[in-house]
C-alpha cells in the first residue's frame, strides 16, 4: 500500500475494460440457439448410449461460449480464470473418483465386454 | 500512506469507491474475483446433484428414460431459448452501461431480462409443475405408480425426485436473480451506473449467466434422457 506510482489522481477513477462488440454477442446468441436446436434434434436419433455423450458435448460447447463471451472470461485473465479452472477441476475429481468406484463394483458379477479386454492388461501391468 | 489514500481523504472520489482500494479498477477486479469464488462453490453445490443423477442413471437407465418421457421437452426447449435470450439482454444491459448509454437504456435491458426470467418461471410453475401435480408425478404429493412402469416404478419416482430437486434449486436461483435485477434497476434509476462504474451490473451478470449454464445442462439430462425417438 506504500506505492501508487503510475496511478495519478485522475487514473485512479478509470476502469479500462474490454467492451465486447455487439456483433460478438449476437453471434454467440445465434450459436447458442442453433446448438439448442441441434441437441433437441439429436434426441430424435437413436444412438444408444452415445445419445447422452453427444448431448453433453453440445452442452459443454454451449457452456464454454457463455463463459468465454457473456461472462467475459476470454477478456479477463488472471485470478478469476484460475478460480473457474479450479472449480471445474474439483468437479472433475468428484465425478471421476465417484464413478471409478460406482461403475466398477459389479465387474465380477456382470462383466462388461470392454472390461474383459482391459482386465488382463491391468493384471499384466500390476502383477 | 499512498497518494491514492490522500485522494480518498479529499472527498473528490465517487461514493462507490471504497477507501481500501488503490484504484477503481482494483476494486472492480476484487469484486469480480469474489463472485467467481462464490460461483466455484455453486458449481460444486449443483455438481453434487449432477453426481447423484449420474450414479442413479447409470444404475437405472430404463427408469430414467421412462421418467424423462413424463416431462414435456417442448417446455424444456422453450425455456432454454428464453434463458439464452435473457443472457443476451443481461450482457447488453452491462454493455449499455460500459458504452455510457442513458440510464433508460440500461433500465430497459434490465427489465427485459427480468421479464424473460419471469416467463421462464411462469412456464415452469404453471405448465410443468402444476401439470405434474395433476398427473400425480410429484414425489411426496400423491405420486402414483403406473402399471406400465412395472418393476421400474420406484426408480421412476427417484428420477422425478432428481427432477424436482434440480429444477427446484435452479428456480430458486432464478427467483434470487430476479431480486438482484430489481435492485440493479433501482440503482440504475438513481443514476448510479456510468461507463466507469458498472461493477454491480457485471458481477450480477456473472451470476445470471451461471444460472443459464446450469439449465443448459439440465435440459438435455432431464428432458431428453430417454430420447425423443422412442416416444
Amino acid at each position: 500500500m506504500s506505492d501508487s506510482s503510475g496511478h495519478s489522481a485522475h487514473s485512479v477513477h478509470e476502469v479500462h475494460e474490454h467492451i465486447v462488440p455487439l456483433s460478438t454477442y449476437v453471434g454467440v446468441f445465434v450459436a447458442l440457439m442453433c446448438l439448442t436446436v441441434l441437441t433437441t434434434g439429436m434426441a430424435w436419433v437413436d444412438m444408444g448410449r452415445w445419445n447422452v455423450v453427444v448431448a453433453l458435448i453440445i452442452a459443454v460447447c454451449k457452456a464454454t461460449l457463455v463463459v468465454l463471451f457473456f461472462m467475459h472470461v476470454k477478456y479477463n485473465k488472471g485470478l478469476s480464470r484460475i478460480v473457474l479452472i479450479g472449480a471445474v477441476f474439483w468437479l472433475g475429481i468428484m465425478i471421476t473418483f465417484t464413478l471409478s468406484d460406482e461403475l466398477t463394483r459389479h465387474w465380477e458379477i456382470n462383466p462388461q465386454p470392454w472390461v474383459g479386454a482391459i482386465v488382463p492388461v491391468v493384471r499384466h501391468l500390476l502383477f | 500512506m499512498s497518494d491514492a489514500a490522500i485522494v480518498h481523504g479529499h472527498g473528490d472520489n465517487p461514493t462507490h469507491f471504497a477507501h481500501q482500494f488503490e484504484t477503481l479498477e482494483q476494486q472492480h477486479d476484487a469484486g469480480r474475483l469474489g463472485m467467481w469464488v462464490f460461483l466455484a462453490t455453486e458449481i460444486l453445490f449443483f455438481g453434487g446433484m449432477f453426481m447423484g443423477y449420474t450414479v442413479y442413471r447409470s444404475l437405472h437407465p430404463a427408469a430414467f428414460a421412462i421418467g424423462s418421457h413424463l416431462l414435456d421437452w417442448k417446455f424444456g426447449g422453450t425455456n432454454t431459448a428464453v434463458l439464452i435470450c435473457s443472457s443476451l439482454t443481461m450482457a447488453l444491459a452491462i454493455r449499455s452501461a460500459q458504452t455510457g448509454k442513458k440510464k433508460g437504456t440500461i433500465i430497459a435491458w434490465l427489465i427485459l431480462t427480468m421479464l424473460l426470467g419471469a416467463t421462464f418461471l411462469f412456464l415452469k410453475f404453471r405448465y410443468e409443475w402444476y401439470h405434474d401435480y395433476i398427473e400425480h408425478t410429484v414425489p411426496g404429493f400423491g405420486f402414483h405408480y403406473r402399471p406400465e412402469w412395472g418393476a421400474h416404478a420406484p426408480q421412476v419416482q427417484m428420477f422425478m425426485c432428481f427432477y424436482f430437486f434440480m429444477t427446484g434449486l435452479h428456480a430458486l436461483h432464478m427467483i434470487v436473480g430476479i431480486g438482484i435485477l430489481l435492485v440493479l434497476t433501482w440503482m440504475a434509476a438513481r443514476g448510479r451506473f456510468t461507463s466507469q462504474y458498472y461493477a454491480p451490473l457485471e458481477i450480477s451478470g456473472l451470476y445470471w449467466h451461471f444460472v443459464d449454464i446450469v439449465w443448459i445442462f439440465l435440459f438435455p439430462l432431464l428432458y431428453l434422457a430417454g430420447g425423443l425417438y422412442s416416444r
